[in-house]
């Protein structure tokens, strides 16, 4: 079994972070991992991604191939349309639906919301607002991350629970349990 | 053993800390920057006190790599593949004067350029300068490939190149690493001062001992650990040459397996014996190199001028950029399926300068003043700031290397050009601005330098900045008049002194510095988060 995920988003979201709550979990169930990242001058709110790969079995390259990726999960819309020629056919696009717009051509609302539809399997949450409505600031990546959990079939929604109390457990109890509830927030928001 | 997530370059950190080194001389360049801070973070490596504080630039780097390697220690010293030119000069001669201690100089390159003004591949600098060259394919080869490396080059009395690429750098995987370190390598001082002093008479015999070499370091390149012949249970098929990481793309094709004869090659010079193996059992070769098309011009001048080699130059591959999974399969003959196609919404979204930067602030003046003077002329430099490029700023005319604002400005000024303003940013300018201002003020240029000092290397990440505090007394020092030495806060509430002071010296009829200081914001606000955090604990 394998899962192939891309993370997007902008320059500064917190994508890295995603991606190092699933590793851990990932490492603790003891699967095979493989995780490229961009850094440098990217990084500067332009559009970065990360290419995630999971598997009980070895895993040769470090990029994911176009038309294979079982999963987008992306903190930005537009940004998870950037990568679908990566998607495979049955593929899942998990995304936030809160667009960042630092440039000055930013495509028109509505026009992102038709590409959407034309996806057959996709999630979209405003994890900016529900961060905002449960005054949990930082944690709208970990909203994000509880609403992939139910679509992320190599990991179950309990080692990714347990993999946010370890990743913040040095933060002390109370982020550990503001980003566990984040999570559950998401979890019960992906439902479709 | 022990299993750890690494990124190539901390895999590459870490073998080098636990093969004994003395230290690490770096210059920070993306993508080889996290292989200096993972040794600076390490507890082992404060223990031992091993150096790794940053050079001034990669130049210095070697030279001083090669001086704890004369002392006896192991070293290695890193760098991104144009820091190479950069320390060009010590790293080719080194190989004439070989080394004491083991040395390796690690170089990432950056095919596709994510981060980098060109994609020069830096196995061509190990082939001029005849030196052994090792390329890893995966993270776990790069930290075993340190011990390796290092033993290499005691052996043969040379420094090692290990070129990466930017994929393998920045990717995480599991590593098996040793639990303990070796003890740190202590060997003798050298004194052997014929093999030191490159006086012509001691570099051609070493030279000529350099060129006797090359047989046997092709026969170590042979028997490599990593580097392996994977017949093919079929007649005849395609033959693969694989380098380095290209090999996991050949591999990643699935549908593939045991239909070609494959060469993993992760160790240079290229192995001909291999090579003329995998030709004869071959009905063709297809070449699988990320950068430039190394190998294929050489094994296309290898084997009989009819023999098929494909690859970057014949556009069975893609002559630029990165290779690609799909690039790859699609030069094997699979073509990859695709279900979506990419939206025409999407627009690009490049990089920008953060909201708050003193760099903003710079420009912001530069503009203003720079429309008053229709055949202004604005150089800029490698940094943040050369996103001044970018709309809405615009403000900028030229990049081309590190430090090359205040010489090609100076060019210019000679050449009849004004205002020729040059934009240097602090680490840059220490890194190599502070040889061309020389230059400048010798020869009474008129131009205006503006270096905008954040207090820190910014685009890599904000590491420590050599000049940090020094700036106005390097100047004076190399003879810029103190009244045309000026400071500046880049804020915009002084917006109406800064406009006022470039208007003026602009004016100046020689050389001016303009130093706008203000720190960098990325740095400011991760200071002021640890100062919260410490003071919640």
């Amino acid at each position: 079994m394998k899962q192939d995920i891309i993370l997007s988003g902008v320059g500064g979201q917190g994508i890295l972070s995603i991606a190092t709550m699933i590793g851990e979990a990932a490492t603790q169930a003891g699967l095979t991992l493989k995780q490229a990242e961009v850094h440098g001058m990217s990084q500067r709110g332009g559009d970065v991604q990360s290419n995630l790969r999971l598997s009980d079995g070895e895993i040769a390259s470090d990029l994911i191939t176009a038309g294979t990726a079982d999963m987008i999960l992306s903190l930005e819309p537009m940004e998870a349309l950037r990568y679908l020629p990566y998607l495979n056919k049955d593929g899942w696009v998990i995304t936030s639906s809160s667009p960042f717009k630092n440039i000055p051509n930013y495509p028109d609302d509505e026009a992102l919301k038709a590409d959407f539809r034309t996806l057959p399997h996709v999630v979209t949450v405003d994890v900016e607002a529900m961060a905002k409505e449960h005054s949990m600031p930082k944690c709208a990546n970990v909203i994000l991350l509880g609403a992939a959990a139910r679509y992320l079939n190599i990991l179950s929604v309990e080692q990714l629970r347990a993999s946010i109390a370890r990743v913040f457990g040095s933060k002390g109890e109370a982020v550990v349990e503001m980003n566990q509830r984040a999570f559950d927030l998401g979890y019960a928001a992906s439902e479709i | 053993m022990e299993k750890k997530l690494l990124l190539g370059d901390e895999a590459i950190a870490l073998g080098a800390i636990h093969a004994g080194i003395r230290g690490v001389y770096a210059y920070p360049g993306t993508p080889s920057t996290e292989i200096t801070e993972y040794i600076q973070r390490h507890p082992l490596a404060r223990e031992r006190g091993l150096h790794s504080t940053w050079c001034t630039n990669e130049k210095t780097a070697v030279e001083a790599a090669l001086g704890v390697s004369y002392a006896g220690g192991r070293v290695i010293a890193c760098m991104k593949h144009v820091g190479l030119n950069v320390a060009a000069d010590a790293f080719v001669n080194s190989a004439i004067t070989g080394v004491n201690g083991g040395m390796i100089v690690i170089v990432a390159d950056d095919p596709s350029m994510h981060s980098s003004q060109n994609e020069q591949d830096s196995r061509f600098y190990g082939k001029f300068s005849l030196m052994p060259v090792l390329e890893p394919s995966t993270q776990q080869e790069a930290y075993d490939m340190m011990e390796y490396g290092f033993e290499l080059s005691e052996r043969e009395k040379l420094p090692v190149l290990m070129r990466i690429v930017m994929r393998l750098a920045h990717s995480r995987a599991a590593v098996e690493v040793k639990e303990t370190a070796r003890e740190l390598q202590a060997l003798p001082c050298a004194k052997d001062a014929a093999g030191w002093v490159l006086l012509p008479a001691n570099s051609r015999r070493k030279y000529a001992a350099l060129v006797e070499q090359q047989p046997r370091l092709e026969e170590l390149a042979l028997h490599a650990p990593y580097t392996r012949y994977e017949p093919s249970e079929e007649e005849k098929p395609v033959g693969i040459l694989a380098c380095g990481i290209g090999y996991n793309y050949v591999k990643e094709a699935k549908e593939a397996e045991g239909k070609f004869n494959i060469l993993k090659v992760t160790q240079y010079p290229l192995p001909t014996e291999l090579v003329r193996r995998l030709a004869a059992e071959s009905r063709e070769i297809l070449v699988v190199e990320d950068g430039q098309p190394f190998a294929e011009e050489i094994i296309s001048g290898m084997l009989s001028a009819d023999y098929p080699v494909k690859g970057r130059l014949t556009g069975d591959l893609p002559r630029t950029g990165e290779l690609t999974p799909d690039s790859v399969a699609t030069a094997m003959g699979f073509r990859p399926e695709r279900y979506f196609d990419l939206p025409k919404e999407v627009v690009s979204r490049p990089p920008a300068l953060c909201q708050g930067c003193g760099h903003r602030d710079v420009y912001t003046a530069l503009n203003e003043v720079v429309k008053e003077y229709p055949n202004a002329r604005v150089f800029a430099d490698i940094g943040c700031y050369t996103l001044g490029a970018l709309p809405p700023f615009r403000a900028i005319d030229t990049c081309l290397d590190m430090g090359a604002s205040i010489t090609m400005a100076k060019g210019a000024a000679d050449a009849g050009v004004f205002p020729a303003i040059a934009v240097i940013g602090d680490s840059t300018f220490t890194h190599s601005g502070m040889t061309g201002l020389l230059d400048a003020v010798n020869d009474k240029a008129q131009i205006t330098v503006v270096i905008s000092d954040n207090l820190t290397t910014a685009m890599t990440g904000g590491q420590d900045s050599a000049g940090t505090n020094k700036f106005e007394a390097i100047c004076l020092g190399l003879g810029v008049e103190p009244e045309h030495v000026r400071v500046v806060v880049p804020l915009p509430k002084n917006m109406e002194e800064i406009t006022r002071i470039l208007r003026e010296e602009i004016e100046y009829k020689g050389v001016s510095v303009i130093i706008p200081r203000r720190e960098c914001i990325q740095t400011l606000n991760r200071k002021l988060k640890q100062k919260k955090a410490e003071k919640k604990s």
